[in-house]
C-alpha cells in the first residue's frame, strides 16, 4: 500500500502528462448539494470528444464561438439552468428563487458551502462580481445584450452571503431563462485584473490551469495547442447521485481537435472518440451500416431548432454595390417575386437530397420540434410552378421565346446565390434552388464562399444578391430571436441597420415582439408570437427551407447518455456520464 | 504509337460530339434517383432468351432505404439508337435533338451511375471533358505560342534580350503556380459568367507555363543559328525573318510537339485541381474537377464507387498523352542520332 502511495506521488511529481487522477471529495457536512436522479454509475475513464477547432479563449465573458463555449461550459456553472432534456428551468447554483407578482424582482437563494474547483468558497460576492463584469460596457460581452431589458441593465443586489436580488427595469417574460449559461466566476482570481482593466486578456488558452477555476463538473488540466484540451474532475463539484457519490464519474474529459466532420467520422469509427455530437445525415447513414460491429449507437432526435432559409438582399445599398445590385433590388423588394420563389422551391427534394430524409420542410421560422411556440395553423403551401408563374405575371414579369424571365424593363432576371463553402448542405440547397428557379426562367448562379467572406458580405458590405443561410438553435423561447425579427436587430439579415421599420409589416412585428417580451402569461404570449410567425410567413423576408434532424452517436457502453436538441446537445449532462464495465473498454480509458 | 494516337483522337471526337453521344442533359436533375449505380446492360431476358439488342431494367428505389436501388424486372427497355432527346449544340454551331442512344422513359440509362441530384454522370463526364480538355488544349496553345515567341527572340538575338527573358522565365519557373491561381481567383468579383471563368482559367494556366518551352526553344535556336548553313545564308544576305522561318524554327517543331503532349494532360489536371478546390466553373456546369469534387465527401468516397469514374477517365486520358509524348521523343532522338 505504501509503495502504491509512493508511486502515486511519483506520478504526480512527473507533471501534467502523467495519468494522475484527482479523486472526488466525499460530501462534507454543511454542503447543500444537488441530488441527481440519474442511473448510479462508477468512477473512472476518460471521455474523448472531437472538436473541429480548438477554443479561441477560455474566458466565459468574451467567448463568442461555439467551440470555446462548449469547453468553457463544462468548467463553469450558472445560477438557474435550462434542463436540455425537459427544456424547463431548474435550480443550479441557486437552490431556489422567488419572483415578485409584477415579474420584475427575482430573489435567488444560493446553495451553501460550495467551493470553486480550486477549493475556494463560493458565495454572493462572486455572483455580484460576475454580473458586474457581464454588464460592463467596456468588456463588450456578448451576454450583455440579454441582460439589458427595455434599454436598461438588470439591477443586482447582494442581500446576504447567500441571497442575491435581481431587479428588472420592466416585466420580462421567462426572465429566469436569462440566467442559463451565465457562468459564475471566482472573484478571488479575477477581481484584481478586472480593476486593472486586464479582464479581457485573462483566461486565454495559454493560461496555466491553476489560474482558472469554475463551478462546473470539470477543471482545466492540460492544453496542448492545436491538438487537445484535457479537463479533469472538479473534486468539489456540487452534485451527488442518489448513493451520495459526488459527480462527475469521469476522471477526464478530452477535447480532441479533428479538422472536419468527415475526419471526425473516421476517428469515431476507429474508436478514437467516444461521442459524435453532430453528424450529418449522409455520415449517419454511413455510420449506421456498421454500428453493430463497431460498438456504437446512433441517435436521431428529430428536428433541431435551426432554420435554414434563402434570403434576398433588401438592404439600403450605397456605392459600388448599389449600382451593381440596385436594379435587382426592385425585383427582390416585390412581395410577389419573393412569393413566387417560395412557391417554386421543392422543399421535399431538399429534405431528400440534402438531408437524406432526416429533416423536415419548413414554412416558418419556428421548427416543428419547438412544440411550445410553433404556430400550428401556419399554411404549408405545396410546391406549384403554375402558381409561381401566375404571381410573376401579376408582377409584370414576362417570358422571352426561349423561356427566360424578363422584368418590366425587359431585363433578363439573373442573380447569384452565395452560400458557405464549408457547409456542404447549404451549398447543395443552393444548387437545388438554382435548378428550381431555372424552371421559372431565372438564371441563378451558385457562388460558394469561404464562411468569413460570406459573413462579411451579408453583415458588412451588403455585396451579395441572395444567400442561403441558417439561424437558431439556442433556446426554444422567442426572446433570443428578438435580434432577428426586430427591425433594429443585429441579425435582421435581410435589411440591417434600419433606424425605423422600413415597411408596415416590420413595424407590426416590432410591436408584437416587444409586447410578447413583457407578457408573462403563456397563452397571451403565444398568440402574439403566432401573429409574428404569420406575418413572417406571408411577407417572406426569408424563404424558409428545412430544418435538419439532430443526429448523434456514442459508444454503446456510455451510460446516462441523453442527447438533446438544445445546445450543447450531447455534453449537457457530462457529469452523469460513465462507462459501463465489461463490453469493451473505452478508448478513453486506454489512452 | 498509332494505337495511342488513334485512341486519343477517338477520345477527343467523343468529347467534341458530347451532345450527340450523351443521352441526357448534363444539368438535368432526377430528384427521385440520387446515387443510382451504373445501369446494367442485359442480353439474356428472364425466360433465358438471348437478344442481340441489349436492354435494361428500370432502377427503382428500394422502399425504406437510403439511396438503394433494385432493378424492377417487369419490363425490359431495349437500347434505342438515334433517338430524339434534349436539344444540344455541336461545337457551338449545329443544334440537334438526335442522340446516339437512349431508352424509353420512364426508365433511365445511367452508364456511369447518377450523382447526388440524379444527374447522369456519363453525360456529365462527356460534357465536363469539353471544359477540362478545352481548357487544357487552349492553355497549351497559349503556353507554346508564348514559349516559342520568347524563346526564339531570346536565343536568336541574345545579349540583353536573352538575359531579361531568361531571368523572367526563371522567375516564372519558381512561382508556386497553384497559389498564384488561388490568389488571382480571389481577386475576381463575386460572380463572373461561366465563359469569363473559362477564359480566365485558360489564360492564367496558359500564361504561367511558358517558361519551360521558352528555355527549350532558346536552346535549340542558339545551336541552330551557329550552323554553317545558317551562317551561309546570312552571308547571302538573307533577312532574320527568312533565316528564322526556313532554317531555325523547323528545328523546334519536334520539341514543341513533345511539350504539347506533356503539357495538355498537365494543364487538364491544373483545371481539375482548380475546379476541385471550387475555383473553377461552378455548379451545375460539369467539368472533370467539379465531378471529382464530389469525392471530397467521405460518405461519397466510401459508398458510391461509380463516383470515381471521372478519375478513371482522367487517368486513361493522361496515360494516352504521355504514351504519345514518349513516342515522339524516341522518334526525335532516333532522327538526331
Amino acid at each position: 500500500m505504501r509503495r502504491l502511495a509512493w508511486l502515486a506521488a511519483l506520478v504526480v511529481a512527473f507533471g501534467p502528462n502523467s495519468h494522475s487522477v484527482v479523486s472526488p471529495q466525499s460530501p462534507q457536512p454543511g454542503e447543500e448539494l444537488q441530488i441527481t436522479d440519474n442511473e448510479v454509475g462508477h468512477y473512472g475513464g476518460s471521455l474523448v470528444v472531437a472538436q473541429p477547432t480548438e477554443p479561441k479563449t477560455l474566458n466565459p465573458v468574451t467567448a463568442v464561438d461555439v467551440r470555446s463555449r462548449e469547453v468553457i461550459g463544462r468548467m463553469m456553472a450558472d445560477l438557474i439552468h435550462i434542463n436540455r432534456d425537459s427544456q424547463k428551468t431548474e435550480p443550479s447554483l441557486a437552490k431556489s428563487w422567488t419572483a415578485s407578482l409584477d415579474g420584475r424582482v427575482f430573489t435567488l437563494r444560493l446553495r451553501r458551502g460550495l467551493r470553486f474547483s480550486d477549493g475556494q468558497p463560493f458565495n454572493a460576492d462572486d455572483v455580484v462580481f460576475s454580473f458586474q463584469v457581464y454588464l460592463d460596457e467596456k468588456i463588450h460581452s456578448p451576454q450583455r445584450d440579454l441582460l439589458i431589458v427595455g434599454g436598461k441593465p438588470i439591477g443586482v443586489q447582494k442581500i446576504d452571503s447567500y441571497t442575491v436580488r435581481f431587479t428588472l427595469p420592466q416585466p420580462y417574460a421567462a426572465a429566469e431563462r436569462l440566467f442559463d449559461s451565465l457562468a459564475m466566476m471566482p472573484r478571488h482570481l479575477l477581481e484584481k485584473a478586472y480593476r486593472e482593466d486586464r479582464f479581457t486578456q485573462l483566461w486565454n488558452i495559454n493560461t496555466s490551469p491553476v489560474e482558472i477555476a469554475g463551478m462546473g463538473p470539470f477543471r482545466l488540466k492540460q492544453d496542448v495547442p492545436g491538438q487537445r484540451i484535457v479537463l479533469e474532475r472538479n473534486p468539489y463539484f456540487w452534485k451527488v447521485d442518489t448513493k451520495k457519490n459526488r459527480l462527475p464519474y469521469l476522471d477526464e474529459l478530452v477535447f480532441l481537435v479533428v479538422g472536419n466532420e468527415d475526419a471526425q467520422v473516421i476517428r469515431f469509427q476507429a474508436g478514437d472518440t467516444d461521442i459524435m455530437s453532430r453528424v450529418n445525415a449522409e455520415n449517419y447513414a454511413l455510420l449506421s451500416r456498421d454500428a453493430q460491429n463497431r460498438g456504437y449507437e446512433l441517435f436521431d432526435l428529430g428536428p433541431s431548432l435551426e432554420y435554414n432559409f434563402f434570403l434576398f438582399n433588401l438592404n439600403d445599398l450605397k456605392g459600388a454595390s448599389a449600382s451593381k445590385i440596385g436594379p435587382k433590388s426592385a425585383w427582390f423588394a416585390d412581395l410577389r417575386f419573393r412569393q413566387a420563389v417560395s412557391f417554386a422551391i421543392d422543399r421535399e427534394a431538399i429534405v431528400k437530397l440534402v438531408y437524406a430524409g432526416r429533416a423536415v420542410p419548413l414554412w416558418g421560422n419556428v421548427s416543428p420540434s419547438n412544440k411550445l411556440w410553433m404556430d400550428q395553423s401556419l399554411p404549408h403551401p405545396a410546391r406549384s410552378l403554375d402558381h409561381a408563374r401566375a404571381l410573376l405575371k401579376s408582377a409584370d414579369f414576362s417570358w422571352r421565346s426561349d423561356g427566360r424571365l424578363l422584368d418590366r424593363q425587359g431585363r433578363a432576371v439573373e442573380f447569384s446565390v452565395v452560400s458557405s463553402s464549408s457547409n456542404n448542405q447549404r451549398t447543395k440547397m443552393a444548387t437545388i434552388i438554382q435548378d428550381d428557379l431555372s424552371k421559372l426562367g431565372m438564371d441563378v448562379h451558385v457562388v460558394p464562399l469561404e464562411f468569413r467572406a460570406l459573413l462579411d458580405r451579408v453583415f458588412q458590405t451588403f455585396d451579395y444578391e441572395a444567400a442561403v443561410m441558417g439561424l437558431g438553435g439556442g433556446d426554444a423561447d422567442p426572446n433570443p430571436e428578438m435580434n432577428v425579427w426586430l427591425s433594429s436587430g443585429s441579425t435582421h439579415l435581410w435589411h440591417l441597420g434600419e433606424t425605423k421599420p422600413a415597411t408596415d409589416w416590420e413595424a407590426q412585428i416590432d410591436q408584437l415582439m416587444q409586447k410578447q417580451m413583457i407578457e408573462l402569461n403563456y397563452d397571451r404570449r403565444k398568440r402574439l408570437y403566432d401573429q409574428v410567425q404569420e406575418i413572417i410567413a406571408s411577407k417572406v423576408p426569408f424563404v424558409f427551407l428545412a430544418t435538419p434532424n439532430i443526429l448523434a452517436g456514442a459508444k454503446k457502453n456510455l451510460a446516462n447518455f441523453k442527447p438533446a436538441i438544445l445546445e450543447p446537445t450531447t455534453l449537457w449532462n457530462v457529469e452523469e456520464l460513465y462507462f459501463r464495465q465489461g463490453s469493451g473498454a473505452s478508448a478513453g480509458a486506454k489512452r | 504509337m498509332w494505337a495511342a494516337v488513334i485512341f486519343l483522337a477517338l477520345l477527343h471526337a467523343v468529347i467534341v460530339f458530347a451532345g450527340f453521344i450523351a443521352p441526357y442533359d448534363p444539368v438535368g436533375q432526377n430528384r427521385d434517383l440520387p446515387f443510382v449505380p451504373p445501369t446494367r446492360l442485359h442480353f439474356i431476358d428472364a425466360q433465358g432468351f438471348f437478344h442481340i439488342r441489349p436492354f435494361i431494367y428500370q432502377s427503382t428505389a428500394r422502399p425504406q432505404s437510403l439511396y438503394e436501388y433494385e432493378e424492377s424486372g417487369v419490363r425490359a427497355y431495349p437500347i434505342q439508337l438515334f433517338v430524339r432527346g434534349p436539344e444540344y449544340k455541336i461545337a457551338g454551331l449545329f443544334s440537334s435533338r438526335i442522340h446516339l442512344f437512349s431508352v424509353e422513359g420512364p426508365a433511365q440509362i445511367f452508364l456511369a451511375g447518377s450523382d447526388n441530384y440524379g444527374r447522369d454522370q456519363f453525360s456529365r463526364i462527356l460534357y465536363g471533358g469539353r471544359i477540362s480538355l478545352g481548357a487544357g488544349l487552349l492553355a497549351t496553345a497559349i503556353s507554346l505560342a508564348l514559349g516559342l515567341l520568347l524563346g526564339t527572340f531570346s536565343g536568336f538575338y541574345g545579349r540583353w534580350v536573352d538575359e531579361s527573358v531568361m531571368r523572367t522565365a526563371e522567375l516564372f519557373l519558381v512561382l508556386p503556380w497553384l497559389y498564384l491561381l488561388l490568389a488571382v481567383r480571389a481577386f475576381l468579383p463575386l460572380h463572373i459568367s461561366p465563359i469569363q471563368t473559362f477564359c480566365l482559367l485558360v489564360v492564367v494556366i496558359g500564361s504561367v507555363g511558358w517558361a519551360r518551352p521558352a528555355r527549350l526553344v532558346r536552346g535549340i535556336v542558339l545551336t541552330a543559328k551557329t550552323r554553317k548553313y545558317v551562317v551561309a545564308s546570312r552571308g547571302f544576305g538573307a533577312s532574320d525573318q527568312h533565316i528564322l522561318r526556313r532554317h531555325v524554327l523547323p528545328h523546334t517543331y519536334g520539341v514543341l510537339l513533345t511539350q504539347a503532349a506533356l503539357l495538355v494532360p498537365q494543364y487538364v489536371i491544373a483545371e481539375v485541381t482548380l475546379s476541385f478546390l471550387g475555383l473553377g466553373l461552378s455548379e451545375p456546369l460539369p467539368s472533370w474537377g467539379n465531378l471529382l469534387a464530389n469525392l471530397q465527401q467521405y460518405n461519397v468516397l466510401v459508398s458510391y464507387w461509380w463516383m470515381f469514374a471521372p478519375a478513371l477517365v482522367l487517368v486513361v486520358f493522361s496515360l494516352g498523352y504521355l504514351a504519345v509524348a514518349d513516342r515522339i521523343l524516341k522518334q526525335l532522338q532516333s532522327i538526331t542520332v
